[in-house]
């Protein structure tokens, strides 16, 4: 026993963990589909991060003598609204907000999601409470748990960051917890216990990393949800209000205008398709890069 | 069998005491003075104290809790803040319209999520297959609320073919059928995408089972193969997923309704919350989350009738 912890130095264990990155990278890199969906998740990341120097309209500011013009439009490749605002401005400055508020969503979900995921797995007296905590909050359809906690929170974009966070940790929870479970019982976590060392470092140094396959698929698949949910509770006018530049927002606003001018309804959902679709196939294919028989239920 | 459903029942009450809890004490907590959203901005002082006395909104929480409890158990959910009417009411008033679109939405999502599975998996890996999972892919991915939108723009607004929303006529007329049909589509592409996806991973997975291979070394005839042996068995996972989305529909309907102008459960909420009149907000979340973890219940035994595998203990 004490020969292999000589042997697996601080630099073997990081060189190990290199080589499964890049394995794993290269297998994800082979699927094609998750290649589409990387790319198209590079260039909502670009155009997020560029906002200002790719467009050099505001997204808020009126111009009524220039409304409702169609796609191809002089200086407006994609049209302007009924207030004469870019279109494309607003999609790009779309991009920053659909994915600030995802990753604010999907991290605190995360956060919440593994530490009660991992108390559940490793203690087994927290296991009972936390556990039928967390079917209470799977108690509720779809959307239904987020509207509740915009309820009481009053309707804006963060507090929508807050209820999608909530409604992840559900979901989260289990899945920490069913690896967990497993990785508990193998002999190397035996082996940290009986050389003394504490429960927060057995989580954290040794349980966590192991257990970070499915996180990263959940995170990636929960940001396809995040940025989908947003769009509806914008939509719904319970997120975004006006005059931010919301892609579920901005359909709200377009279905009044279907009938003259059918693109301000049309672009913005194109725009949540192809992002929630780049998010759904990479998640699919990290799954599958990581480990076919992951169980994401 | 019988312990089994006694059991899950004496559960299910407890998870609806714990989801009413929760719903009562989300709307305790929420900010604003009930007292003064009922008396509205005229209300003296004295006033306020007096709406407070009446509904006890001095007592205690657990006391108020006990009381809802206690009212919403004989089908007293309290009344409006804005409308003063019974929340019951309300919610009775609308419920068909929402219990409707689940059901439609729910058709539309088996024929066509089993076609396409079916499909995919007996064509496996051919122009049928790769069509079948892109669309599944490409369900999963759209926005509902979206879809419905560009269903309007094609085939209320350009093609005039049916009508922009509404689903006021009873279904079983013809006008009250073209209703129905652009919401149930809308709702239930989602629905048919994750039943398209399972269908053919379940039926894939069977088809290379030992014992359908010993059935074909037999000798049996292939469309025996697959109707008999195959199919039998890779439906009970699409049994489950078919009965959860049942639920995920009844959760759906908020948004479809808002699309549709239907007047459903699902809009009286939205409208709720943005008025945040949360008696309504209360009954009408309460009514869903209920009915979406009885359905699992019933999903959950059906279930273990079709496999007996399955033993809970």
């Amino acid at each position: 026993m004490s020969t292999t912890f000589s042997v697996e130095t601080p630099q073997v264990r990081t060189k190990k963990k290199d080589r499964f990155v890049v394995s794993t990278m290269k297998r994800l890199l082979k699927n094609k589909l998750a290649v589409v969906g990387l790319i198209i998740i590079a260039i909502q990341v670009i155009m997020a991060l560029t906002a200002p120097w790719i467009t050099s309209y505001d997204p808020a500011t009126q111009q009524l003598t220039k409304s409702e013009l169609p796609v191809m439009s002089e200086g407006h490749i994609l049209g302007t609204d009924n207030y004469g605002r870019d279109v494309w401005t607003r999609i790009v400055y779309g991009a920053q907000i659909s994915l600030v508020v995802a990753i604010t969503a999907v991290t605190l979900g995360l956060l919440g999601g593994v530490v009660l995921g991992m108390l559940a797995g490793y203690y087994k007296k927290w296991d009972a409470v936390i556990m039928r905590f967390v079917d209470l909050l799977f108690a509720f359809p779809g959307i239904l748990l987020a509207m509740l906690i915009i309820a009481i929170l009053g309707t804006s974009l963060i507090n929508v960051a807050i209820a999608i966070s909530i409604w992840s940790i559900p979901t989260c929870a289990r899945i920490v917890r069913g690896s967990v479970l497993s990785i508990k019982e193998k002999e190397y976590i035996m082996a940290m216990k009986s050389m003394g060392a504490s429960d927060l470092r057995i989580m954290v140094k040794h349980i966590l990393p192991n257990a970070l396959a499915p996180i990263i698929v959940f995170a990636t698949m929960r940001m396809a949800t995040a940025i989908l949910s947003t769009a509806a509770l914008s939509y719904l006018g319970l997120g975004a209000q006006p005059p931010t530049p919301e892609w579920g927002a901005m359909i709200a606003q377009g279905q009044d205008y279907m009938w003259t001018s059918p693109h301000l309804t049309v672009i913005p959902g194109i725009a949540i398709m192809l992002t929630v679709f780049a998010f759904n196939v990479v998640g699919d294919g990290l799954r599958d890069a990581l480990d076919p028989n992951m169980d994401l239920n | 069998m019988i312990t089994l459903i006694v059991r899950r029942v004496g559960e299910l009450l407890l998870l609806l005491l714990g989801i009413s809890f929760l719903v009562f004490g989300s709307m305790y907590i929420a900010p604003g003075d009930p007292a003064s959203m009922i008396g509205g901005p005229t209300a003296t002082e004295a006033d306020l104290e007096n709406i407070r006395e009446n509904l006890g909104l001095n007592d205690p929480f657990l006391v108020q809790y006990g009381r809802y409890l206690g009212n919403a158990v004989q089908g007293d959910f309290g009344y409006s803040y804005q409308t003063k009417q019974s929340v019951a009411d309300a919610i009775a008033v609308r419920f068909p319209n929402t219990l409707k679109l689940a059901i439609a939405s729910m058709v539309v999502a088996v024929v066509i999520g089993l076609v396409a599975g079916l499909i995919s998996a007996l064509r496996h890996n051919s122009w049928l297959d790769f069509t079948s999972t892109t669309f599944a892919l490409a369900g999963i991915s759209i926005p509902n609320f979206w879809l419905g939108a560009l269903l309007i723009l094609v085939f209320a607004v350009n093609l005039q073919w049916l009508p922009v929303g509404g689903l006021s006529e009873p279904f079983y007329t013809a006008e009250g059928f073209k209703q129905l049909i652009l919401p149930a589509i809308t709702l239930g592409t989602g629905s048919a995408a994750m039943i398209a996806r399972m269908t053919r991973s379940s039926m894939l997975e069977v088809v290379r089972a030992d014992y359908v291979r010993t059935a074909r070394a037999k000798g049996v005839k292939e469309t025996k193969v697959i109707w008999v042996h195959t199919l039998k068995n890779a439906m009970i996972p699409v049994i489950t997923v078919i009965g959860l989305n049942f639920g995920f529909l009844l959760g759906g309907t908020i948004i479809t309704e808002k699309v549709f102008a239907i007047n459903g459960v699902g809009r009286l909420m939205i409208d709720a919350i943005a008025m945040r009149d949360f008696p309504l907000v209360q009954g009408s979340v309460l009514l869903v989350a209920t009915l979406f973890v009885v359905v699992n219940l019933i999903v959950d035994i059906v279930y273990t009738y079709v496999d007996p595998r399955i033993k809970y203990e």
